[in-house]
């Protein structure tokens, strides 16, 4: 029996509901512009989408247990991590939006969020993330601090070689970090079990010597409890763990994708395993009554269209920004000031 | 339809996507060597509309779905080439060719030279390359200079349909590895609506296209602009505003970057005296400054005056305002034009 308290139940439901409906809201405002015919370069927001509806209960789970100075790498399909972890939601929503305040100014969108301050980052490369949440507990461990890293995959990732290899890296230098598997069955078009020959991802974990759990439900309360123990575990410097967590894929991989590949029923399955309600239902039998939960809902709701309405009324950014930032130091390095000819190998002249 | 090429009196058009599957189809009917590797190119029939219609012809056993193991499967494609077969592997995104990349220049490309001849890896990669669609910098990369930089790959970048077709087969046939990169904006494919030029006659027998020969798109007499991929097309819309205020502008068509074709430019360039190379990879180190240094070396009294007109050296940026103002558009090359005529 999970020793949850009610409180975070409360919390962990309020990020749930915000990131449902910011995946709802986001399609709508996508679609804008993109029907009936579906162009990709028209409308509000550019580029691709990939929305996470259905993953709701491993962001949450997560990273109810992670502090501002922890550090989440994410996947293409980030924002209900980023929600969860506390990621500025109107600066986020203005860099989805390609603004001038967004996180990056409008040049990383939405595959590509970083937030400094809560140490948030993502990359639309596919198990590249890991390799730099190893080296965030990397630092930790140098600095002798209890600040964890974890890296968010997803089950499409675990053939991945820098997935691997860090795994075996984190092992052997036991260093805090746990890695999380977001399994929702398919790799764009691909189930897992046509392309990889285990049911369970978490067993990768036995041949890197490290400990592997699998919460098979779309539950937050056991993704809760299987994170706490794993984080707990990074914290306390007992070294690394891989968690791997189903949730389901409500939408398509990318917005526009009409998933012809897959069946009605295992869509419908899908829609049927709602984390969401699942909570609710938890939060009932906590006696947290209806009115209660609708307050969470609604408090959830007006977040995320202040964010939407907020991002929405940012200005696009100045076309000749886009030569900015390309480096953080001058070209010249730290110093304009040359060693003399002399010093340098060369003569003076 | 071309300039240099004749299209054996077809009247039929297809896109770029069909007259490259095509070609894939037609070898495969041909030889059971040649398969197809890659994420998500059998039941969804690639993202960008690769291997459409394949899996339906001839089955999971040669139209293969991967697990996303870019190392792994390009490697076994080098190691079931220098076997004997005829791989095709796909990388869904250039962009992402830094996972497998080891597989690509120190094996694949290397394995022929450093066996002194007595190996070769006669296969195939394909991967869509190319921004305009705001995908940010990891997914709009062409990277073009990247591979044509490291020796022992031939590279291909088609830009009409006609020359997808004839590449192809000579990109399967050849017992060379062949990099195969096809632009996602000039493929056809519905959500990613194409320009109108790649859509071409394409005759239904098989022909082949000789690597390291480009082709005239549009004969001019002023003004010569070498330029492959998406931006023939964005050339030759600029060169038929610019003939309105009487600018006789040739385009040049690489067709493909290795071989390099400098006959052609520097011909054309002998003719001109004025040289624009266009590009939608980064201005520095890459085809740009190839492209000049070729006319450069050999012709350089031909030679009166030279613009470059390519992608920043920044990352390729997310938000609409940002991407258009780096990735190379008609106008810019207009003013390049403008520029060269000019310098007088």
């Amino acid at each position: 029996m999970s020793m949850v308290a009610v409180s975070e139940l409360q919390e962990m439901y309020e990020h749930m509901v915000a990131a449902r409906h910011y995946e709802e809201r986001l399609q709508e405002e996508y679609l804008e512009g993109k029907q009936p015919a579906f162009d990709i370069s028209a409308g509000p927001i550019p580029g691709e989408l990939h929305l996470a509806a259905g993953h709701e209960a491993s962001g949450a789970g997560v990273c109810q247990h992670l502090r501002d100075d922890d550090t989440v790498t994410a996947p293409h399909r980030p924002h209900h991590v980023a929600i969860a972890k506390g990621v500025d939601l109107e600066r986020m929503t203005a860099e989805i939006f390609g603004r001038e305040t967004g996180l990056s100014k409008g040049k990383g969108g939405h595959m590509h969020l970083f937030d400094p301050d809560v140490n948030f980052a993502c990359s639309g490369i596919i198990a590249e993330g890991c390799p730099p949440a190893v080296g965030a507990g990397l630092a930790a461990k140098k600095r002798n601090t209890d600040s964890v890293a974890v890296a968010f995959l997803g089950e499409g990732a675990i053939d991945q070689g820098a997935f691997l290899e860090s795994l075996n890296l984190a092992s052997v230098q036991n260093l805090p970090v746990v890695f999380v598997i977001e399994d929702n069955d398919w790799a764009i078009s691909m189930p897992k079990d046509r392309v990889t020959d285990v049911e369970n991802g978490a067993q990768r974990a036995e041949g890197f010597d490290l400990p592997g759990t699998r919460v098979d439900s779309d539950d937050a309360v056991a993704v809760y409890d299987a994170a706490g123990e794993a984080i707990g575990r990074a914290r306390d410097r007992n070294g690394p763990s891989l968690l791997e967590v189903q949730v389901h894929r409500r939408m398509g991989h990318f917005m526009g994708d009409a998933e012809g590949y897959r069946s009605d029923e295992d869509q419908e399955a899908a829609a049927q395993r709602d984390s969401i309600d699942r909570l609710a239902g938890t939060l009932r039998a906590h006696d947290v009554g209806g009115e209660a939960l609708e307050e969470l809902r609604e408090r959830a709701r007006n977040r995320v269209e202040g964010a939407i309405e907020w991002a929405k009324d940012q200005p696009e950014p100045d076309p000749e920004s886009a030569y900015e930032d390309v480096f953080s130091t001058p070209p010249s390095g730290v110093t304009e000031t040359a060693p003399s000819a002399a010093d340098s190998g060369g003569e003076d002249r | 339809m071309t300039e240099g090429e004749t299209d054996g009196g077809t009247d039929r058009s297809l896109t770029m996507s069909r007259a490259m599957v095509e070609a894939i189809a037609h070898e495969m009917r041909e030889s059971n060597d040649v398969f197809y590797m890659g994420e998500d190119i059998a039941d969804y029939g690639g993202i960008f509309d690769s291997t459409e219609g394949l899996l339906d012809e001839f089955g999971h056993d040669r139209v293969m779905d991967v697990p996303i193991s870019e190392t792994a499967y390009i490697g076994a494609a080098v190691g079931a080439a220098q076997a004997g077969m005829r791989p095709i592997a796909e990388l869904m995104f250039v962009d992402f060719f830094g996972v497998g990349m080891d597989q690509i220049y120190n094996q694949m490309a290397k394995n022929t030279y450093m066996s002194g001849g007595a190996v070769s890896v006669p296969m195939v990669l394909t991967a869509a390359v190319g921004g305009t669609y705001n995908d940010a910098a990891q997914h709009s990369q062409t990277l073009y200079g990247t591979f044509a930089h490291l020796p022992g790959m031939k590279v291909v970048v088609p830009s009409t349909a006609y020359d997808a077709k004839g590449l192809m087969h000579n990109a399967i046939r050849d017992d060379d590895p062949v990099v195969y990169l096809f632009h996602k904006r000039l493929m056809g494919i519905g959500w990613l609506p194409a320009p109108d030029g790649p859509k071409t006659n394409v005759p239904e027998d098989e022909y082949t296209i000789p690597f390291g020969r480009a082709d005239i798109k549009r004969d001019g007499a002023d003004v010569t602009v070498v330029t492959l991929g998406l931006h023939v097309h964005r050339a030759l819309e600029a060169a038929e505003s610019l003939a309105d205020d009487g600018i006789d502008v040739e385009i040049v068509d690489l067709r493909t970057l290795v071989p390099l074709d400098t006959e052609t430019i520097r011909d054309s360039v002998s003719k001109t005296g004025r040289l624009v190379v266009v590009d939608e990879d980064y201005r520095s180190y890459g085809v740009t400054s190839e492209v000049i240094a070729s006319v450069a070396e050999d012709g350089l009294a031909d030679l009166d005056a030279v613009e470059r007109v390519a992608l920043p050296d920044v990352p390729i940026p997310y938000a609409r305002p940002l991407e258009d103002e780096v990735i190379p558009d008609t106008d810019d090359i207009t003013t390049a034009v403008h520029s060269v005529l000019s310098d007088e």
